[in-house]
């Protein structure tokens, strides 16, 4: 009692002060709550601002509450809309944001968003009515076009980093980036690795020639090595090189300017890019291989083989790996003997439906689990695991936070004793008493989900497909799972029980998705009832098609009242998806129709 | 005979079914897609008929769980020509010797190689080069200059980078033998 009065002794700077040493912005939501006058301080001195679910707050009292703030972060549409699960016009738009921060967020210098729809409006907004504006990164958005980054390009006079990540960027041309002021030279990063279409090459070098700072550089496939090698002339300071096309003829100017460029890079850490790699190009690369910490070559399915077994093992310092299946059970064999400090692997998929002669199995992951013991995050796509794979696995590597592993035929059981999957999953939440994050795949069982709510009590985010037998394994989770924030669930066979078996614990998450389950209007609507602080919608596919008809011109205006439909009896409907989330906006005014909130 | 029989009575189910009341949007003469009744679990998301085999599997959305962008890449260099390729696009530089200009052409257009001499001959009659002999030939991902024609048309389109077409003495040595 004694510490605590002397607090309210300090003048409200020292607090301030105080609280400035706290950038985990959980931490800075909790002071927050003690009490009117922390509150106030909190807010006012508040400078970053995360907002994982648009929906969740509106725009303008989020911007209202913290007037000083320089950096957002947003995040829209859920996670499961990267693979299609999620109609167009859902929503996640970016422009009620923007326009809120513009009105009372003069200070605003930095905007992340991710699955966000951006129009090129928007943009310009942003560019005009932030004056200090500086970085603007985003991360597979959709909505606009090169003319809205060229109003960036135009307007920013000091930014400093423009970041796309797998965006959907509608190519109006090259001439964006002519759009950069010659004044501008204050570029630190810049990635256009996204981008479809040609770029004008003549204004790239004259870029890269007037950003002494730049650090961080990812060019599109349409940057051929001429050019790349004339870039990296200019920049010997590079840190991160996404590169463009890397065809080249050995006996060109080019070739032998980029090898020549490349070895000056004495800073370069990380490298992406790699479309059409020839083997002559990856020769050019290996001098620099031995300081490299990330390697990005899942864009590159030209690099397999014996050409990647003699590019990786030079890598000795690498970190994080991403790379195609393609590379097989061998190459990963040499990732294991070479990378010893490797810490986060990514194996992606090169062919979506058929497994290629070369592709990985468990034996790749078992290598990899022996030879980087220091291995905390993976994503493996393959087309079997085995129990005493994965268990092998946890043993070796007992630090994931991440786990991920997709195995591509749904519901597959292990090969060797034709069970479930239960038991290798299960070691992993054993041993990993940290991870954060889960997905599973393959055959399972609601044992499976026993173990998770009994021993993954870090658990954050759980993505299940395919998985389980009765309402019981759902419930497992939502009892056990203390940290769970997110739950994505896709064809299980859990039902209303399953649903409502805790529904105060949906307030505690920021969100739940549930597609073609088991559960009915019905449950929906006790959901609804009982939980007023969360949006309970349902997206009716039906709904969606007959509007993506209508925008089409096909079909016929007919009557879509919302409430007709949700009450004209027939609870017992089966509801295709439901997106259930925690908010103080109330329900949402931008919903189309074919999302109905309960 | 019977077989005659048979037809006509295929078309005159054919009419009725024209005649018959039903809802569904205008030319739709498949099932109504994926009505929100129920249905087994088995192929609650599976868009594609219940064959047997891998490629039908294949067919559930949103799986297996990777990006489309990502898709889209994977899609782009595997078969050219094959799939519904409308934002690939395999479009490669065509120069003749003697014409002052380059032209794109999308080899995804073509079907084979017949239908690219054809087109190729379209483009570039209106030069006074075009007169001569000339042999159509592609730089391929090595940098290399091939005659077209040798490999199979699908891996020709994945692995030409840019076309040239040469003429007069030049194009002896490449010709193929007679």
């Amino acid at each position: 009692m004694k510490v605590q009065s002397a607090m309210f002794y300090f003048p409200e700077e020292v607090i301030e002060h105080i609280f400035s040493f706290l950038t985990h912005h959980p931490d800075r939501n909790t002071v927050s709550t003690v009490c009117k006058a922390w509150y106030k301080i909190e807010r006012l001195s508040r400078r970053e601002v995360f907002v994982g679910n648009c929906y969740a707050i509106r725009p303008d009292r989020a911007a209202a509450r913290f007037p000083g703030l320089r950096s957002l972060t947003l995040k829209g549409k859920p996670h499961f809309a990267d693979f299609d699960l999620v109609p167009p016009d859902w929503g996640g738009l970016a422009g009620p944001w923007i326009e809120a921060m513009a009105r009372s967020c003069p200070n605003l210098e930095e905007l992340r968003m991710k699955r966000m729809v951006v129009s090129d409006e928007s943009l310009e907004l942003l560019v005009h009515a932030f004056p200090n504006f500086k970085a603007l990164v985003l991360v597979s958005c959709e909505g606009f076009s090169t003319d809205g980054l060229a109003a960036v390009a135009r307007s920013c006079k000091s930014l400093r980093e423009l970041d796309l990540q797998e965006n959907e960027i509608e190519d109006r041309g090259p001439r964006w980036l002519n759009s950069f002021p010659d004044m501008c030279t204050s570029l630190v990063s810049l990635n256009f690795a996204c981008l479809k279409g040609e770029v004008n090459l003549k204004s790239l070098e004259r870029l890269v020639c007037r950003s002494p700072n730049l650090k961080c550089l990812r060019l599109n496939r349409a940057v051929p090595v001429e050019t790349l090698a004339k870039i990296m002339n200019q920049c010997p300071n590079l840190e991160d090189l996404g590169t463009g096309s890397l065809l080249a003829d050995q006996f060109s100017e080019a070739y032998v300017s980029l090898i020549s460029a490349l070895q000056k890079c004495k800073k370069l850490r990380c490298l992406s890019g790699f479309w059409d790699a020839s083997p002559l190009c990856l020769l050019a690369v290996y001098p620099i291989c031995a300081n490299l910490t990330g390697l990005n070559l899942s864009y590159a399915p030209t690099v397999q083989g014996q050409d990647f077994i003699n590019l990786i093992q030079h890598c000795v310092k690498l970190l994080r790996l991403w790379v195609l299946d393609s590379v097989g059970d061998k190459g990963l064999a040499v990732v294991a003997s070479a990378c010893k400090e490797l810490q986060e692997l990514r194996v992606f998929p090169s062919d979506l439906f058929a497994a290629g002669p070369a592709t990985v199995t468990e034996e790749g992951l078992v290598a990899i689990s022996t030879g980087c013991p220091k291995l905390n995050s993976l994503l493996y796509f393959c087309h079997s695991m085995t129990n005493s794979a994965l268990i092998t696995v946890s043993k070796n590597c007992p630090n994931f936070t991440r786990f991920r592993l997709c195995i591509l035929e749904p519901r597959k059981p292990d090969p060797a004793t034709n069970e479930p999957l239960d038991e290798g999953f299960g070691a992993v939440v054993k041993t990993c008493k940290n991870l954060r994050r889960f997905s599973i795949s393959g055959l399972l069982t609601d044992q499976v989900f026993y173990y998770i709510g009994k021993y993954a009590k870090a658990l954050e985010m759980l993505s299940i497909a395919f998985a389980g037998d009765t309402d019981q394994g759902m419930t497992y989770v939502l009892n056990g799972c203390k940290n769970l924030r997110k739950l994505e669930i896709r064809d299980c066979p859990f039902g209303d029980g399953a649903l409502l078996a805790d529904v105060t614990k949906y307030e505690t998450m920021r969100s739940l998705w549930m597609s073609s389950c088991d559960i009915s209007l019905r449950g929906c609507k006790a959901l609804a009832t009982k939980m007023p602080s969360l949006n309970v919608e349902i997206i009716n596919e039906w709904e969606a098609e007959m509007e993506e008809n209508l925008n089409n011109g096909v079909a016929e205006v007919i009557s879509n009242n919302n409430n007709k439909h949700i009450n004209n009896g027939n609870d017992e409907r089966k509801v295709e998806k439901l997106y259930v989330y925690r908010t103080v906006g109330g329900p949402r005014t931008d919903a189309p129709d074919f999302v109905w909130t309960l | 005979m019977e077989g005659q029989t048979q037809a006509r009575y295929d078309a005159e189910v054919d009419n009725l079914k024209d005649t018959e009341l039903r809802l569904g949007l205008p030319g739709s003469d498949e099932e109504p897609k994926k009505a929100p009744k129920k249905r087994g679990l088995e192929d609650s998301s599976v868009k594609a008929p219940a064959e047997t085999g891998p490629t039908a599997k294949a067919q559930v959305v949103g799986w297996p769980p990777v990006r489309s962008y990502r898709k889209n890449s994977i899609q782009m260099v595997k078969k050219g020509g094959d799939q519904n390729n409308e934002k690939g696009g395999m479009l490669v530089k065509v120069s003749m010797d003697g014409a002052p200009y380059l032209r794109k052409v999308d080899l995804n257009m073509y079907k084979g190689y017949r239908e690219l001499r054809e087109g190729l001959d379209v483009m570039f009659k209106c030069f006074p080069a075009a007169k001569d002999e000339f042999a159509v030939a592609y730089e391929d991902k090595d940098g290399d200059l091939m005659l077209v024609g040798d490999v199979p048309w699908e891996m020709f389109i994945t692995s030409c980078k840019k076309l040239r077409i040469m003429k007069g003495n030049e194009a002896i040595g490449l010709s193929s033998s007679p």
